[in-house]
């Protein structure tokens, strides 16, 4: 064990880390600029702190520790990565970043540019997984009354919001941007937030939780669209029930016609859909889309039903109607006027939803925030902020926000998307431009930030911040590291 | 328990990364596996201790040299002091302007001593000392100023070339300058003859008196430094063109004089962001893109 030790010798001390013993005064490092006199206290400058993966709460930065020896082998330290939350920012960025930290992961010097930056060309993408539906494509999205965004496209089993962007921030009223900052801000942040669509529900947006669709909270993802529900489940029905109905807003499912039936040979019911056929056993637009039976708006599943052909049904003949999650189902029998009775469920059937539950995903909220960085912010890394970009595209520069990773977009500026649910609490502010205040950080190795024109008079050592820095552990990403 | 220098491969497994203290070395042998690794075994083996050795005459090291007369036992001292002897009757300079590449011939020599080697580097924070096998050649890639984007440029240099180290000295670096030069490059017949030719050449780039050129005394800076008292550079304010160059032409006269002494083979020269070259720099000069990795990669920073 190597004790590092100091004598102080009035305000200045001496380093006893290596042979070389050098009296250091307040502010000045040692010759090998590795250790420094920090108010009195002996501090390790030395680039070798790397990310502190290891540890798997938040912490602080340790100003100095006593070290071990070293093995003589490869050595890797837990490390520390710093984030730019409450880093500030020097917008308009012609100076630099206020942190430019320089560490060193596994023996490369690496230069971490730490900034927040002011994003007022930023939005956030919603990802709300349900089926029911929130409203029409291009509708309005709006908060306290105000657009703040609209519907995008529907994916499977979710539906999309774009929110924010630069009209809603600054193109509109001064009250829809205030209000826009403010929704984006509680997003990122992972705050609840209600959002009303115009022509269609009201929907609470929290990351990471299920969203409520007017007023009910969302459980699961649908397993499939109706048609793909009959394909996972023909065979467990076989023999248990003579027809099923998967009612699905997109692509309901009817067993004894679709292909997969036919497979099975079973026969057919005189089953009378409503709706557009699109191939045997799928019809489209069976109902209007609502928050009913499989996104659709219907309480009653019958109403999906025309009545039955005579010449193919037959008194006693049973029928299983499911939604695409298994949270709606009944089960009926033709009565002697060929109209369906609903009766209580077989327990065998009873088994089916509730695989067909099992088999949804928990319903969830995703917020990705999404930012560009092609302007100014990218003078305050480097004096030629075009290298910075180009340092980016060709992944010698590695982004991320808060420490999370992010995806770059392929394609001009550096516009990034983060998981916000990866991001530390409150990693969000704002000021009142309005425009969004998030974190980015550029880790890239000190020789190429010196070419891209770093700001290298700036750069100070990891150790060199102050102690109050909070830390925390971050996905490793492999194949990412600058 | 003794302090043990850190040794670790660098990420691409090819390097050495050796560090002790202020040593700072970064290594590459060319050769067959068994001879890299024997080589590298070497390396890791005298640089272990080789501070210490160093330290146990650190208060004569610092002491300006004799220019006639050795008092010193180590075998790395007397190379520092034999690498700055030439210069100590004319200028202040004591062994430690020698220290970081006499260091690193060291090194180089102990790899020698263990293994057949196609070429090797031992850089040691910019002052680098080479081997080359015959028909062997290195390139050596040159950034004027680290704390800007400047010229890129490689040299080559082959077996054929009497050079064998390479130093850069200038007012950014670790250690103190007593000129205002970016950056001098000299390249020389070893890295200690280098290393001390580089510090005076870099002392020669001077505006003596000029307000532009903060100083300090380097006892300030650093307590214990050998340079005492002497006013080192801090600071560089805007200088007129022919001021750039008046600065360039004293220093380029001093390379000037230890090229035709043969105690040089060619220097650099940079000072806000001109160039002055003195005596051969290379068998092959050429300009790199900024950015271009590949072609980085293969030349050692210096």
């Amino acid at each position: 064990m190597t004790d590092v030790s100091t004598a102080a010798i009035g305000d200045k001390i001496r380093c006893d880390a290596c042979p070389v013993m050098c009296y250091i005064k307040p502010g000045a490092a040692g010759a090998c600029d590795r250790y420094a006199n920090h108010d009195g206290e002996l501090v390790r400058v030395d680039p070798h702190i790397v990310l502190e993966r290891t540890v798997s709460h938040g912490g602080r930065l340790v100003p100095f520790q006593a070290g071990g020896d070293w093995d003589g082998k490869l050595v890797h330290e837990p490390s520390v990565f710093v984030t730019a939350i409450g880093a500030g920012t020097t917008y308009p960025d012609y100076k630099p970043a206020p942190f430019i930290v320089s560490s060193e992961i596994d023996g490369v010097d690496m230069v971490t540019v730490v900034t927040e930056g002011i994003f007022s060309y930023c939005g956030v993408k919603v990802k709300i997984d349900t089926d029911r539906y929130l409203g029409p494509e291009t509708a309005t999205v709006r908060a306290q009354g105000e657009a703040i965004g609209h519907v995008t496209t529907s994916e499977y089993g979710s539906q999309m919001l774009s929110l924010g962007g630069v009209h809603h921030l600054t193109g509109g009223s001064k009250k829809e941007g205030r209000v826009t900052c403010d929704a984006l801000m509680d997003l990122s942040n992972c705050k609840p937030v209600e959002l009303t669509i115009d022509g269609g529900a009201t929907v609470v947006v929290q990351a990471g939780y299920p969203p409520i669709v007017n007023g009910v909270p969302e459980e699961r993802m649908r397993v499939g669209c109706g048609s793909a529900t009959i394909g996972m489940f023909a065979k467990q029905w076989q023999g248990k029930v003579d027809e099923v109905v998967v009612v699905d807003d997109h692509i309901t499912g009817v067993l004894s016609e679709h292909q997969a039936g036919k497979l099975l040979d079973i026969p057919d019911t005189g089953i009378k859909m409503k709706g557009r056929r699109s191939t045997p056993g799928r019809y489209f637009q069976v109902a209007e889309p609502g928050t009913g039976w499989g996104g659709t708006k219907i309480s009653d599943p019958l109403s999906v039903l025309g009545p039955f052909d005579p010449k193919e049904a037959r008194p006693g003949l049973t029928m299983l109607m499911v939604s695409t999650t298994g949270e709606h189902a009944a089960y009926y029998e033709l009565d002697e006027a060929l109209r369906p009775v609903e009766k209580p469920m077989p327990l065998d059937l009873k088994l089916s939803v509730e695989r067909i539950q099992e088999n949804c995903e928990p319903a969830m909220c995703t917020v990705l925030f999404m930012g560009g960085a092609g302007g100014s912010l990218r003078a305050g890394v480097t004096d030629n902020p075009v290298r910075l970009t180009r340092s980016v595209k060709d992944a010698l520069t590695r982004v991320t926000s808060g420490g999370a990773p992010v995806y770059v977009w392929p394609g001009g500026g550096i516009t990034f998307m983060v998981d916000v649910t990866q991001m530390p609490a409150g990693a969000f502010g704002y000021v009142p431009t309005p425009a969004l205040v998030a974190p980015i950080e550029f880790t890239l190795k000190l020789s190429d930030y010196a070419a891209l024109g770093g700001h290298m008079d700036h750069v100070r050592p990891l150790a060199s911040l102050s102690d109050n820095t909070e830390t925390r552990p971050m996905p490793y990403i492999p194949g990412r590291r600058a | 328990m003794k302090r043990v220098p850190q040794i670790a491969l660098l990420p691409d497994g090819k390097r050495l990364h050796l560090q002790d203290g202020p040593i700072d070395l970064v290594i590459e042998a060319k050769g067959s596996d068994a001879d890299v690794r024997a080589a590298y075994e070497a390396a890791a083996g005298r640089f272990t201790g080789l501070l210490d050795e160093l330290c146990t005459e650190l208060a004569g090291l610092r002491q300006p040299a004799d220019p006639a007369h050795c008092q010193l036992k180590g075998v790395v001292a007397r190379r520092m002091h034999a690498a700055v002897a030439p210069f100590a009757a004319d200028h202040f300079i004591t062994p430690m302007a020698a220290v970081a590449g006499s260091v690193a011939e060291e090194i180089l020599g102990a790899m020698l001593g263990a293994a057949r080697l196609e070429h090797a580097y031992v850089n040691n924070g910019g002052d680098i000392a080479l081997y080359l096998a015959d028909g062997e050649q290195l390139t050596v890639g040159l950034m004027d100023r680290p704390d800007r984007h400047g010229l890129l440029r490689a040299m080559t240099i082959d077996a054929d070339d009497p050079v064998r180290g390479v130093a850069t000295s200038g007012r950014h670096g670790r250690s103190f300058s007593l000129g205002i030069a970016d950056a001098v490059t000299v390249l020389a017949r070893t890295a200690s003859q280098a290393d001390a030719a580089a510090t005076i050449i870099a002392n020669a780039v001077d505006l003596p008196g000029h307000p532009a050129v903060i100083r300090c005394p380097a006892n300030e800076l650093q307590l214990d430094s050998d340079l005492g008292a002497r006013l080192v550079t801090r600071d560089l304010g805007a200088l007129r063109e022919n001021e750039i160059e008046q600065a360039l032409r004293a220093g380029a006269g001093q390379a000037q004089q230890l090229f035709a002494a043969g105690l040089i083979e060619g220097a650099t020269l940079r000072l806000l962001g001109e160039t002055v070259a003195v005596g051969t720099t290379g068998t092959e000069t050429r300009a790199l893109p900024a950015l271009h990795r590949n072609a980085i990669q293969d030349t050692v920073h210096v």
